[in-house]
């Protein structure tokens, strides 16, 4: 059956809490500009969900006019920077007791400009006890939606959208959320929704659905017959209860019938013959624990035989569960886990969802917002203004939001500027994992990368300040971003599961995320500038020696260059501490500091072999840093492979991120380089060398990812070579990414202990030629 | 045979007589980091019951020496084996895991030498047995179940029913050593969990050697035997012939065509075995809720002490009040969904509300418990019946005896969601079909 928690029961004493102050730049952000209003109201907590849009600083690069005089200034830098505003439209969703709505509808109210919004898309049992409430306090007409089409809408949405999304939960297993790689084909699947009943939906496309099973036997059962039994009212404190007890003195197991384990049939002794079988008896008294313990066996096992019936009889094997009786409760999990396994012998797993308790809400305001087509984009989880996932062990306890009086869980995600796809090159991107190191699983690499995006905490925070010279409040807005970052940073040492699996990766994004809140779009925007004038300056130069060279001698040149080059990296902290103290630090300076071949990972020799071959038909080249980077050791790279016949297309990353080159800066450069040089400005005019953009603004690459346009451009040109660059894109993510055709991975380790434990030291460079996998 | 003294002994005021079968319920798991494996699939197999058949055998022909028997003994043993069948007395024993059934043969065309040479303990078995309807304070024969006039292995006979505690065992075990019943030299056919629990106590203490029987094999033969002998010139099996009436009649169903079948034994627990032949069938699932999870439940909930007890609030109660309904919710049927709005959406959801939890009588929580457990049940089966494309399903197992209220329910579930297709079955002997399995594999003895 449908979630109908709102039943009035457990929580129709509470009363509704007028008291709490709710800080508006914490909780309800970003309520001036909200419209389309969604709310889903369950048996204890809402969900309320609106549109809004974030007006944010971004860095903006910009030739030079022609007509301009100052052409001192012009030989210092090769473009322009401008700071403008942009405005991207964002989805709050907020999660709170239902206490706490009569206050929070309150607050939406006083803090609420834009009069176009006439209604508000409700769902859940609740929305039709607070109805006039909600009416009367918004002002807004409320227009009720089908509890399950909003569920799936919101269970499909966050499927597509946001990564890890989905875990399978282990007991006693560190960590205990085992996070699954999004499937590229979401559909089909089963959703096991438990709520007050259980309803089991088959989801097979977008917009089909279809209700395919249930049982009486839910939530409510856990909740009704555990109160009646142990007298105990609420439904976390009967899982209190049921976490502390023995069901054995409740429940009628093989072995008190057997006197063992029943040989023939091979059932082990201790499984559960009779659940509340020892009951029938008067002579006894049972324990409140040990009764809600039986009631929790007997109500998973139950609905996990039953679901695994449904999964087998239409052949699915994604299999989520939501619904209150889940809803991150790791005894529930626990138990439906081990039914599932049980009744499947392991053919099938329960899976779980992060935002799982969002989905009823997220459906609604899809729902209420189909004139925008939020379906056709894709959207971001925000790591700055988001909980993430707590653990709500009851030992525990919810540990996040806590203000005074009340619990508020987040979740906000951005738009994104365009659809992202799988790159098709990918061998199989239902298994892709773009990060190297999983840092959930591995406590020791958590620990330290941890302590070291702390450790360069001080040093972003002042360049931060520094990109904004102008700006007075920037110091302000800087020690913001820090407490921010610093807060994350400490949560994900309590929590590393927050945001799905923790990973050098999701550390940079978050970083990158909580600059871009406190208005920090591109704290590299000068730096990146000021080297791209530099390199430029001696791109002719380099060109001419690489072309002096004969062609053997060249290729490893061009190969040094492009690794020389990728020591330019403000990125990793022993390398930003050379350029801060000494900036004269040079291409070539940089080449000397190169290990010496063999490198750590040293397949040149192939590489090599392979150059005396047929040129490439077309390779795609992710590119790294700006400056030197993509300058000296890119396009003199790019200029070889053109002259080969290979046609080249370079990606680079949508957004800033660190001193990353972005998209908008490499069409300037490819511009200025053009200019001096034939080969490359040839290329251009004959669509032979395309610019395009990753869709990211990550320093890591996940090419299960991309932007939709640079997926279908791949297919077009047929490419059989992906050269990534970078330790970011090729260390942290994609060393071991399988792709379909060869492959270039190269890297200069700069940082310490990744280069020791990768068994090299500082500079050992990581040069990994593969065939296309099989 | 004392009979006063097993009456004594197998007194344990306040104990409650509960439902029970053959069989244990679904091995749901215990701990989440149980190894449990579920035995799915099984085919049966004849070979491991003449093993079993043939170690016995050996046990029984070494046994007649080593006690100072008569020489009566000794002359109807050497007829028995001329006639090819066992020794006298003749039981079945199917010891669950809350009820013990013994079905138990009583020669009706016993001849006048056969009478003088019956050793005196057999003699009064048969008395006690066949002249008492109840047997201590919890032992009972179901004697509206009686078989009259039925021919076994050439003898002519009535087969009784009796039922006791499983608590009781040992109480009954005591009897049979006080009996000197191992002096009758004769085989104890056994069958259900409590075989193999109470193995070792019979052999110490009555100096009995029990024969284990494969539960599902007599639980199989048992139903297609009486179900062949009929019910005293009444059919065994039933229907109710317009489940979604509740004045609805129960008619004589005929099963000349018993195969496929999927045969649900609610016993303390549940298991559900699909049947294509006598001798091809496999356990297909089962459940930890049953019979004994309902009366469990009741007694908790609302203080029962016996089955019947809570049978009778069950038939006074109103679940409604305690179920919360599709139509609580949704104020009428939930058409997206094609849920009528009498369906139950959340068995015991009324009660997550204090005031409602108030308002329950125990006659409403008996009920819903009853609703709850048996519309569970109906919708495993219907699942299975489905998986297994298989359309007769027979109920058995005594959570339904005097259950009329969840035989309906489950008639008129499973028609109702199989809209039509699924037939629900139902047997007068509905709890004894494993004692009587039990039985006719002492016969096969040669």
């Amino acid at each position: 059956m449908a979630e109908c928690g709102a039943s009035g029961g457990g929580s129709s004493g509470d009363g509704l809490d007028k008291s709490i102050t709710l800080p508006p730049d914490e909780i309800f952000r970003n309520l001036e500009n909200a419209k389309r209003f969604a709310i889903d109201i369950g048996g204890s907590l809402t969900k309320l969900a609106y549109y809004s849009t974030v007006q944010h600083k971004v860095a903006r690069v910009r030739s030079f006019d022609h007509a301009g005089q100052d052409a001192e200034r012009d030989r210092e830098s090769p473009y322009e920077i401008s700071v403008q505003e942009e405005v991207t439209p964002r989805l709050h969703f907020i999660k709170f007791e239902n206490s706490y709505i009569e206050a929070c509808l309150d607050f939406v109210r006083d803090h609420l400009v834009n009069t176009e919004t006439k209604v508000i898309h409700a769902t859940g049992g609740g929305a039709y006890k607070f109805k006039d409430l909600i009416e009367q306090k918004l002002g807004l007409r409320v227009a009720k939606e089908d509890v399950m089409t909003c569920l799936i809408k919101g269970c499909n949405f966050v499927l597509k959208n946001i990564p890890h999304e989905a875990f399978a939960y282990q007991k006693d297993a560190d960590p205990e959320f085992r996070f699954q790689t999004n499937h590229p084909h979401i559909f089909p699947y089963l959703l096991v929704n438990i709520g007050s009943g259980v309803s089991i939906v088959k989801v097979e496309t977008e917009d089909r659905f279809e209700w395919i099973g249930g049982s009486s036997i839910g939530g409510g059962t856990f909740w009704g017959l555990g109160a009646l039994l142990t007298r105990t009212q609420k439904f976390d404190e009967l899982l209190h209860l049921a976490a502390r007890g023995q069901h054995a003195n409740v429940d009628m197991l093989v072995q008190d019938i057997y006197g063992g384990a029943h040989q023939t049939l091979g059932l082990s002794g201790n499984l559960i013959a009779s659940s509340f079988g020892k009951s029938a008896t008067t002579d006894q008294e049972f324990f409140p624990e040990d009764m809600a313990k039986s009631l929790l066996h007997m109500i998973s096992n139950d609905i996990g035989q039953l679901a695994c019936f449904y999964a087998r009889l239409h052949g699915l094997d994604r299999v989520y569960f939501g619904g209150f009786f889940i809803r991150g409760h790791p005894v529930t999990m626990r138990t439906i886990t081990y039914s599932i396994s049980f009744f499947s012998k392991g053919e099938v797993q329960a899976l779980f969802l992060r935002h799982e308790g969002y989905l009823g809400a997220i459906g609604a305001f899809l729902k209420g917002a189909e004139q925008d087509n939020p379906d056709q984009y894709s959207w971001g989880e925000n790591y700055a203004g988001s909980s993430g996932l707590m653990s709500s062990a009851p030992e525990l306890g919810p540990a996040q939001g806590t203000l005074k009086g009340g619990t508020f869980d987040l979740l906000e995600m951005d738009r994104l500027e365009r659809p992202l796809v799988s790159l098709p090159l990918l061998l199989d991107p239902a298994s892709y994992v773009p990060d190297t190191v999983d840092l959930t699983d591995d406590a020791l690499a958590r620990k330290y990368w941890l302590g070291c995006f702390e450790d360069a905490l001080d040093g972003v925070v002042k360049r931060a300040v520094a990109s904004q010279p102008g700006a007075a409040d920037a110091a302000e807005r800087a020690e913001k971003f820090r407490h921010k970052y610093w807060d994350k940073l400490q949560t994900l040492r309590l929590q590393p599961f927050a945001y799905g699996t923790l990973t050098v990766r999701s550390l940079l994004d978050t970083r990158e995320h909580c600059l871009n809140e406190f208005n920090f779009p591109d704290p590299y925007s000068q730096v990146k500038q000021k080297e791209n004038g530099v390199a430029l300056r001696c791109f002719r130069q380099v060109v001419q020696a690489l072309d002096a060279l004969a062609w053997e001698e060249r290729q490893l040149a061009l190969v040094r260059g492009l690794l020389a080059g990728n020591v330019f990296d403000w990125g990793a902290k022993a390398v930003s501490d050379v350029l801060e103290s000494d900036p004269q630090f040079g291409f070539e300076e940089a080449k000397r500091k190169l290990e010496e071949r063999p490198w750590l990972v040293d397949s040149y020799d192939t590489w090599l072999q392979r150059l005396k071959g047929p040129p490439h038909k077309c390779a795609l080249i992710f590119a790294d840093n700006s400056g030197v980077d993509v300058i000296l050791g890119v396009f003199p790279f790019v200029r070889e492979l053109l002259s080969r016949g290979t046609e080249v297309i370079l990606a680079c990353n949508s957004g800033p991120a660190l001193n990353d080159v972005t998209y908008g800066e490499s069409l300037l450069v490819a511009e200025h380089i053009a200019a001096m040089d034939p080969v490359i400005h040839s290329a251009l005019g004959e669509e032979r060398l395309l610019l395009m953009q990753t869709g990211s603004s990550s320093p890591c690459l996940d090419l299960s990812r991309l932007d939709e346009r640079l997926a279908v451009l791949v297919q077009e040109r047929g490419a059989d070579l992906v050269v990534i660059e970078g330790m970011g894109r090729a260390v942290h993510t994609n060393y071991g990414a399988a792709l379909r055709c060869e492959s270039l991975k190269l890297a200069v380790l700069k940082n310490p202990w990744l280069a020791t434990r990768l068994g090299g030291r500082l500079f050992s460079v990581i040069f990994k030629f593969e065939a296309p996998a099989q | 045979m004392g009979t006063g003294r097993l009456r004594a002994s197998m007194e344990r005021p306040g104990r409650a007589a509960a439902p029970s079968a053959p069989s244990t319920g679904e091995p749901a798991p215990e701990e989440p980091d149980g190894r449990g494996q579920e035995p799915l699939r099984r085919r049966a197999n004849s070979t491991s019951v003449s093993a079993a058949g043939t170690s016995a055998e050996g046990a029984r022909r070494d046994r007649p020496s080593s006690y100072s028997s008569a020489a009566a003994a000794s002359r109807q043993r050497l007829e028995s084996l001329r006639k090819k069948r066992p020794l006298f007395p003749w039981f079945g024993l199917d010891i669950g895991g809350t009820l013990v059934k013994l079905v138990y043969f009583e020669p009706k065309d016993i001849t006048a030498e056969e009478e003088e040479a019956e050793v005196e303990s057999l003699k009064s078995i048969r008395k006690y047995l066949t002249s008492n309807v109840a047997y201590g304070s919890t032992g009972i024969r179901d004697v509206h179940l009686e078989l009259k006039d039925l021919t076994l292995c050439g003898r002519k006979g009535n087969l009784h029913f009796i039922r006791f505690p499983t608590h009781d065992m040992p109480a009954f075990i005591q009897m049979g050593r006080d009996k000197n019943f191992s002096s009758l030299h004769t085989v104890f056919c056994a069958t259900g969990g409590g075989a193999y629990k109470f193995e070792q106590d019979f052999l110490t203490i009555g100096d009995l050697q029990l024969r284990k029987l494969d539960e599902l094999d007599c639980l199989i033969n048992g139903i297609l035997y009486i179900d062949s002998v009929g019910f005293n010139g009444r059919s065994q099996c039933y229907y109710f012939e317009n489940p979604a009436d509740p004045e609805s009649q129960k008619l004589p169903f005929d099963l000349k065509n018993p195969y496929p079948l999927l045969l649900v034994n609610i016993g303390s627990g549940v298991s559900i075995l699909a049947v294509y032949s006598k001798n091809n069938y496999k356990r297909v699932t089962g459940t930890s809720l049953g019979g004994g999870t309902f009366f469990g439940l009741c007694c908790l909930l609302t203080g029962c002490t016996t089955f019947e007890e809570a049978l009778d609030m069950a038939s006074r109660g109103d679940s409604t009040k305690v179920d919360k309904l599709v139509r609580d919710i949704y104020g009428g049927d939930y058409e997206r969904f094609g849920l009528p709005g009498w369906t139950v959406a959340s068995s015991f959801g009324n009660m997550m509300s204090k005031e409602k939890r108030e308002a329950a009588s125990k006659e409403d929580l008996a009920r819903a418990t009853l609703i709850t457990i048996t519309n569970n049940i109906g919708s495993i089966a219907r699942m299975c019946a489905l998986n297994e494309n298989i359309n007769q399903v027979v109920f058995v197992g005594n959570f339904l005896r005097i259950n009329t209220i969840a035989m309906r329910l489950l008639a008129y579930a499973l028609d109702y969601w199989s809209k039509g297709q699924l037939k629900a079955l139902f047997s007068e002997h509905e709890g004894y079909f494993g004692a009587v399995g039990a039985l006719l594999e002492l016969l096969k003895i040669p």
